[in-house]
């Protein structure tokens, strides 16, 4: 049995590479994968605790997590595209049109 | 049932006159300006006669109106009440009539001024509030009159306000009076919280059961001071007589009306008024009596050096409202208000006399360039010395009446008063023979025929733009002497009220003192001489009978009074007619004091050095600087500098670049986070 402990540690690593990624990216593209990465390593937590308290809660609530995770990924490929389209780049740093 | 006279439309006469002419003046022809003016003092003297011809019918004196509650607070309650007793009937008369005269008088005086209409309704306002003092059944009311008359009284001596001097003039008058009003205030106070109640009738009613305070001062005291403080400023007493001389800045009508005839007698009124809490107060009544005695013979004094027509008559008129007061602090107050009487009729014509004369000679005021001018205006001339024998004292006239009685009573009370009195008088002969002599005697030593300026308005007209459009309505009666210059005689608007005047002058002495006083005595007490009543408790009013070797006394007085008055005429003519080079080698050989006299012994310069530069200053440095701009506009503007700053740097946070808004999240997830790791294993 591995301890719960390993797991935790792994969905934190996990998690902080999400939000490096999504700090450090410049690509669109890039930033995505790294929030799909920081909701994968909340999943693992949430089925590590659920295996570890023999409780289904946290396994159902990673199947929501995916689902919206799938609909998220639906919608914001398409703005994606979208501003590839109007803009020709996925530099994230020029796509500031809301800056004062 | 008393019969109801209805007093309160006796102010609203001329209030209304004001509002008409203030308010649609400056649309109205000259013609229609100068009748509404008349038409509503007019009919508030007609009026005021009326109700002095029913006054005898009245049951109850005082007879007391009230229009309506004013306000309310617990048991203590103000009305709008208007009382009528013997001593307000001789103000409403005095106020109501000589008003009238110098409105008549100033129709031809103004006829050439801008803001025509402006003048007549100030003019009518002062007359609103000024009979709303005198009628006034409550002290509060009547405070209102006498704000209000000082409120009309710096808008006409700042009636030429592109004068610079006029403007201060009329703000020092205003800020004087402050002073002395602060008095009144605290006065009204005291009254209300020892009595309860702001009404004449119930105020003395409370007061009279008292013991007289002859023992060390007492609340009484302090209300009668404090009074005396607001007739000071009111009234200009020393140490608030300041503002009285340079108030002749104003129009010359208004000097006679104002200035001299009634709102300066609004003090010796109301201090005559208030005469049961003054009786209750011997302390009080001194200190009034030493005041009005000290005022009497200073500003003779300063009167005899003065050049300008119209200073000369200011100090005098401050040195006989002197005499009033020496007659109230004596407890003759109705001596003091028989004096009132007949020196609101003299003064009031040297006034409009004087006016007369400087609208002869094109606006000159300075004596020294006078002179020779009786053959050329006699009726004027003729006025005035009636009007200057009245002031001196000569007998016959009226003022020789008040005066003597004032000084037969200052006599009973202390020799003392009575010696200032005597010298005062023959200061008052002298400056006013003086005076006379060097505007209408000798040969003229202006420049002859000078062009009619009005100097004294010089770049006044612009302001309003109206004069020379106007000028063709002159009347015929007034237009004679204008255009042409030289020295020419008022036209007969301007001298009718003088013969008026005059003729009151002399016949109103002749109602005699004693028929006056008893006439006044139930308003205003019949104390005989104070210093044996000072507790008037103890008897009921009757007059005191004189004793036969004191009737001797009393002629010996007027004697007295009568030779100081002929010495100051003789001396006048001495050094102004016969040896005219003498008054210029005495003023050398005193050099310090003609030089003192001639400067008003300083007191302007010492106030301002001892007040106003001080005031100034702290006002400056500390209210102005220090609370204004630093604490108040400071926080103000440091909150909003404050703000500013703050938001210029929050400002950036919102970069419009995701990665730093994700990096926000982030950090404050990271705290979030933080604080509940923190707060978890605690």
């Amino acid at each position: 049995m591995v301890p719960l402990s390993y797991y935790l540690v792994l969905s934190a690593i996990l998690f902080a590479c999400g939000v490096t990624g999504f700090l450090i990216k410049r690509n669109i593209i890039s930033i995505f994968m790294s929030i799909e990465l920081m909701l994968n390593g909340v999943n693992l937590s949430f089925v590590a605790f659920a295996a570890q308290w023999h409780n289904l809660s946290g396994q159902v609530f990673v199947f929501f997590v995916m689902v919206v995770a799938a609909a998220e990924a639906a919608v914001g490929l398409a703005i994606i595209i979208a501003v590839f389209r109007t803009r020709e780049t996925l530099n994230i740093d020029q796509v500031n049109l809301l800056k004062l | 049932m008393t019969e109801n006279l209805h007093l309160w439309i006796l102010p609203l006469l001329p209030l209304a006159g004001a509002a008409i002419n203030g308010l649609l003046g400056n649309r109205f022809s000259r013609n229609l300006v100068a009748t509404v003016a008349l038409t509503f003092s007019g009919t508030a003297f007609a009026w005021a006669l009326w109700v002095a011809s029913r006054f005898t019918s009245l049951e109850t004196l005082p007879h007391v109106e009230t229009v309506a509650t004013w306000l309310r607070s617990g048991d203590f309650h103000v009305d709008y009440a208007f009382s009528l007793d013997q001593l307000s009937l001789v103000m409403l008369l005095v106020v109501t009539g000589v008003g009238f005269l110098i409105h008549i008088y100033s129709v031809g005086y103004m006829w050439e001024e801008g803001g025509f209409y402006r003048f007549f309704s100030y003019l009518n306002l002062f007359m609103f509030f000024m009979l709303t003092l005198v009628l006034a059944s409550n002290y509060l009311f009547l405070f209102v009159g006498w704000e209000g008359v000082g409120l009309a009284s710096y808008l006409l001596i700042g009636f030429y306000f592109t004068r610079d001097s006029a403007a201060s003039a009329g703000k020092k008058a205003f800020i004087v009076n402050r002073i002395g009003d602060f008095g009144f205030l605290i006065a009204l106070f005291l009254i209300i919280q020892h009595f309860g109640s702001m009404d004449f009738g119930k105020v003395f009613d409370l007061v009279k059961p008292l013991p007289a305070e002859t023992s060390g001062a007492g609340f009484l005291t302090a209300i009668a001071l404090l009074l005396m403080v607001g007739a000071c400023g009111k009234s200009a007493q020393i140490p608030l007589y300041v503002w009285l001389p340079d108030a002749m800045e104003g129009p010359t009508p208004v000097s006679a009306l104002i200035h001299a005839a009634t709102m300066v007698t609004a003090g010796v009124y109301m201090v005559a008024r208030s005469h049961v809490i003054f009786e209750h107060a011997p302390s009080a009544m001194m200190v009034v009596a030493i005041i009005g005695t000290l005022t009497a013979f200073f500003a003779a004094t300063i009167g005899i050096a003065q050049t300008d027509i119209k200073k000369v008559l200011a100090y005098s008129t401050v040195s006989q409202l002197g005499y009033m007061f020496l007659a109230c602090g004596v407890g003759a107050f109705s001596a003091g208000i028989f004096h009132l009487m007949t020196h609101a009729f003299f003064k009031g014509l040297l006034f409009l006399a004087a006016g007369s004369v400087i609208h002869a000679v094109g606006g000159e005021q300075d004596m020294r360039k006078m002179g020779g001018l009786w053959k050329k205006i006699p009726w004027t001339w003729i006025t005035m010395l009636i009007a200057t024998c009245a002031i001196a004292g000569i007998p016959g006239l009226s003022g020789f009446f008040s005066k003597d009685e004032i000084l037969w009573r200052a006599y009973q009370a202390s020799w003392a008063y009575w010696l200032a009195g005597v010298f005062t008088a023959f200061m008052t002969s002298f400056y006013m023979f003086r005076l006379m002599f060097l505007t209408f005697a000798g040969d003229h030593r202006g420049a002859a025929g000078a062009s009619h300026g009005h100097e004294e308005h010089a770049g006044h007209g612009t302001h309003l733009g109206r004069d020379e459009s106007s000028r063709e309505e002159a009347p015929a009666s007034h237009g004679h002497g204008h255009g042409h210059g030289g020295i020419h005689e008022s036209p007969w608007v301007m001298l009718g009220p003088l013969v008026v005047l005059a003729l009151l002058s002399i016949a109103g002495g002749w109602i005699g003192a004693n028929r006056f006083e008893r006439f006044l005595a139930p308003a205003t007490g019949t104390v005989g001489a104070s210093s044996e009543q000072s507790a008037p408790t103890t008897e009921p009013a009757s007059l005191p009978q004189v004793p036969a070797e004191e009737h001797g006394n009393e002629h010996l007085m007027t004697g007295i009074s009568v030779a100081a008055a002929l010495l100051g005429l003789g001396l006048a003519y001495l050094l102004y007619s016969a040896k005219p080079g003498l008054p210029d080698r005495i003023a050398d050989a005193l050099h310090a004091l003609y030089t003192a006299v001639a400067n008003k012994y300083w007191v302007d310069e010492m106030y301002a050095t001892l007040f106003v530069k001080p005031l100034i200053g702290i006002s400056t440095l500390v209210f102005w600087r220090g609370v204004d701009q630093t604490i108040i506009d400071g926080t103000l503007n440091g909150g909003a500098a404050g703000a500013r700053e703050l938001s210029d740097e929050v400002r950036h946070m919102e970069s419009g670049n995701l990665r730093s808004y994700a990096g926000w999240i982030a950090i404050g997830a990271a705290c979030v986070v933080a604080y509940m790791v923190w707060v978890g294993t605690k």
